[in-house]
């Protein structure tokens, strides 16, 4: 059963008629039913495609974190062959917010590592709705600092509206976590490639998203805020999200205009959480690809690459090479 | 069970006491323009409402008898932390306003506020001097400009700041302030804590020093960036040091926040910075720290008998110094008039 979005309501009305026509169809084994069916089943399928090919950025938002969205154990249920999940930041806890492990994406030997949402109400609680503490961040040091020593890319999943405002992540240094693990992306001897899946928020997602090539998916969203704090710190009304969510241009669509990101992977029509499968294969694909393209590099060459890509971000020309 | 409840259960009560020592902080901007707008002459103490005589409290370094560290901009900073004269490093210019953002005002209009209020082009401003003799760049944080946020302008200065030491042998020093990213700037907002990451691994590749001076008050990205990747992170006494502001927390977690939470001396308590120094033994306290972590490589140096680049910046040689002066000289001429 498919969950709505508000903007979806034309959609849901026509989905309904489907339904029913099918139903009666199936009952009365009627061939003269399939004309009309097949015509509302087209024009369902032309107003998803209308309505999404202008989704607004905040109805976005909403997309990148549709409940029936791919997540990141999706991906590797799909895309890993041999995955072995790892656990523990070995100093402290699990924080399983952000999960990782080794195994063969698509054949190539990698260490995955991604933040996990959960879907039903228990595994959003296990996951902590993707938000993680410092241990998570800590976590994904280890396993970045072992994919480094035992030469295999790091894959990136990213999605979490940002990490945990909580007293622990204060008082275990949650910054600091965060910090390390953004400046281990960037020393990583290894291929790194991150995919943007949902939603990108802010340091909690950059932490593991500093790699060689960054793509989004074409209805994910990333920022530096999420667009009720955005809002509640600009208005102190969490209500003007959409305003805030247009004016801080979040989209896959503005994030490649700024070169933050390297590429845009096509959602199926009525975005991922309608075809998960064929979502995750073009995820997989995408990333095959983008490791390929790194595999020749050798260490130094990737962190110049690294070094190169992010400097250049916002730059103007001229102050490149700054006289001093 | 919630998430919460599970993680009062994770967090050992031992984690949860107050630390102690540190006064309250007041609540009311603390800058001195601010503190007494009728008489310049006097400067209150945020802290305990006495008043000073201004040029006493500027020669203690805007710290007040009662030991409040009030917030200050990058003169007196430079003036607190070298050993006598610096020159300012000209910092790289930025596309203007690259989301044109607009909430009930545009970026645009809010940046030529701050401009004119601070004098400044952005919050980040940097200089070369000595501390201890040691060679070293100052980059100050000023949270009078638009809350110290962390965009474009902020990162692009923290990069010329760190590749200016590497180039000088000199260390690095940052004194940050600032409420986090610059919401304004978007996404390229969030790109400065990578940005910034890349600056301090030629530091760490130079093997120069990277402290971390932290001031009241420093939060958000800049918390999770730079500002935690010091060889050596120094504190200011009662400073806020924070990830996540603590409104958020509370409205996270539904309780009330431990006294003291947050200041510099709760991160001390925590293991999150190596010291809490008062600002009048800043100079003597990083002076010592650079001989020591700085002492192999002047042997190297001497060793080596390598021609030194002068002390001064407009010293340098051609070109570069010549655009040094420029730009110092269209600062100079800029400053006067936008204090009107």
């Amino acid at each position: 059963m498919t969950q709505y979005l508000d903007f979806e309501k034309p959609i849901k009305l026509i989905e309904e008629q489907i339904a029913a026509l099918s139903g009666d169809a199936q009952s009365a084994g009627a061939a003269a039913m399939s004309p009309q069916l097949s015509r509302l089943k087209n024009n369902a399928e032309k107003l998803l495609g209308e309505i999404y090919a202008r989704l607004d950025p905040w109805q976005k938002t909403l997309v990148a974190r549709h409940v029936e969205r791919p997540h990141f154990k999706d991906y590797v249920a799909a895309l890993v062959t041999d995955f072995v999940e790892l656990a523990g930041d070995r100093k402290y806890a699990e924080d399983a917010a952000i999960v990782g492990g080794i195994g063969r994406f698509l054949g190539r030997p990698c260490m995955v590592i991604g933040h996990e949402k959960g879907r039903t109400t228990h595994e959003r609680i296990t996951h902590n709705f993707g938000m993680s503490r410092p241990e998570g961040y800590r976590k994904a040091i280890r396993l970045m600092d072992m994919a480094d020593r035992f030469g295999l890319p790091v894959v990136t999943l990213v999605d979490t509206p940002g990490a945990y405002p909580g007293l622990g992540a204060e008082e275990r240094g949650g910054a600091e976590a965060i910090a390390r693990s953004t400046e281990r992306c960037l020393t990583l001897g290894v291929p790194m490639v991150a995919v943007i899946v949902g939603e990108g928020g802010s340091g909690g997602a950059i932490a593991i998203a500093a790699a060689n090539t960054v793509l989004m998916l074409e209805h994910a969203v990333y920022s530096v805020i999420t667009p009720e704090a955005g809002a509640s710190i600009l208005y102190k009304d969490a209500g003007r999200a959409k305003d805030v969510a247009a004016a801080m241009r979040i989209t896959a669509q503005d994030c490649l205009g700024f070169k933050v990101i390297d590429g845009i992977i096509k959602e199926p029509i009525g975005g991922a959480h309608r075809a998960p499968e064929q979502a995750v294969a073009a995820v997989g694909a995408a990333v095959a690809k983008a490791l390929d393209a790194l595999t020749d590099m050798e260490g130094p060459a990737l962190k110049a690459q690294r070094r190169a890509r992010f400097l250049a971000i916002g730059r103007m020309e001229e102050s490149a090479a700054p006289a001093r | 069970m919630s998430s919460n409840s599970w993680w009062n259960n994770v967090v050992p009560r031992g984690f949860q006491k107050k630390p102690d020592g540190s006064p309250p902080p007041p609540k009311k901007d603390t800058r001195l323009d601010k503190a007494n707008p009728d008489d310049q002459q006097w400067v209150k103490c945020p802290q305990t409402n006495e008043l000073y005589p201004r040029d006493d409290i500027e020669a203690a370094h805007w710290v007040t008898p009662a030991g409040f560290h009030m917030r200050i901009g990058a003169e007196p900073r430079f003036k607190s932390l070298f050993d006598s004269k610096w020159t300012l490093i000209p910092l790289p210019k930025v596309p203007a306003d690259p989301l044109k953002f607009k909430d009930d005002k545009k970026y645009v209009d809010r940046l030529k506020a701050a401009r004119a209020k601070t004098a400044r082009e952005d919050c980040m401003t940097a200089g070369y001097g000595r501390i201890g003799g040691q060679k070293a760049v100052v980059l100050v944080q000023d949270f009078d400009f638009m809350g110290g946020s962390l965009g474009m302008a902020a990162g692009e200065a923290f990069v010329t700041a760190a590749e200016t030491a590497v180039r000088r042998g000199a260390a690095l020093i940052v004194c940050t302030a600032s409420g986090g990213a610059r919401m304004q700037e978007g996404v390229l907002s969030l790109m400065q804590m990578p940005r910034t990451t890349l600056a301090i691994q030629d530091l760490r590749e130079a093997g120069l020093p990277y402290v971390v001076v932290l001031c009241d008050p420093t939060s958000g990205g800049v918390t999770a960036s730079y500002a935690m990747l010091g060889d050596i992170h120094i504190a200011e006494p009662g400073a806020m040091i924070a990830f996540s502001g603590p409104r958020v927390i509370e409205q996270t977690i539904r309780q009330k926040l431990p006294e003291g939470f947050q200041r510099a001396e709760y991160l001390l308590e925590k293991g999150m910075v190596d010291m809490v120094v008062r600002r009048g033994e800043m100079r003597d306290t990083i002076g010592a720290i650079l001989s020591i972590l700085m002492s192999k490589r002047a042997q190297a140096v001497a060793a080596a008998d390598e021609p030194q680049l002068p002390l001064m910046l407009p010293d340098e040689g051609p070109a570069p110094a010549r655009d040094a002066r420029k730009q110092e000289r269209a600062n100079a001429r800029q400053r006067p008039k936008a204090a009107e």
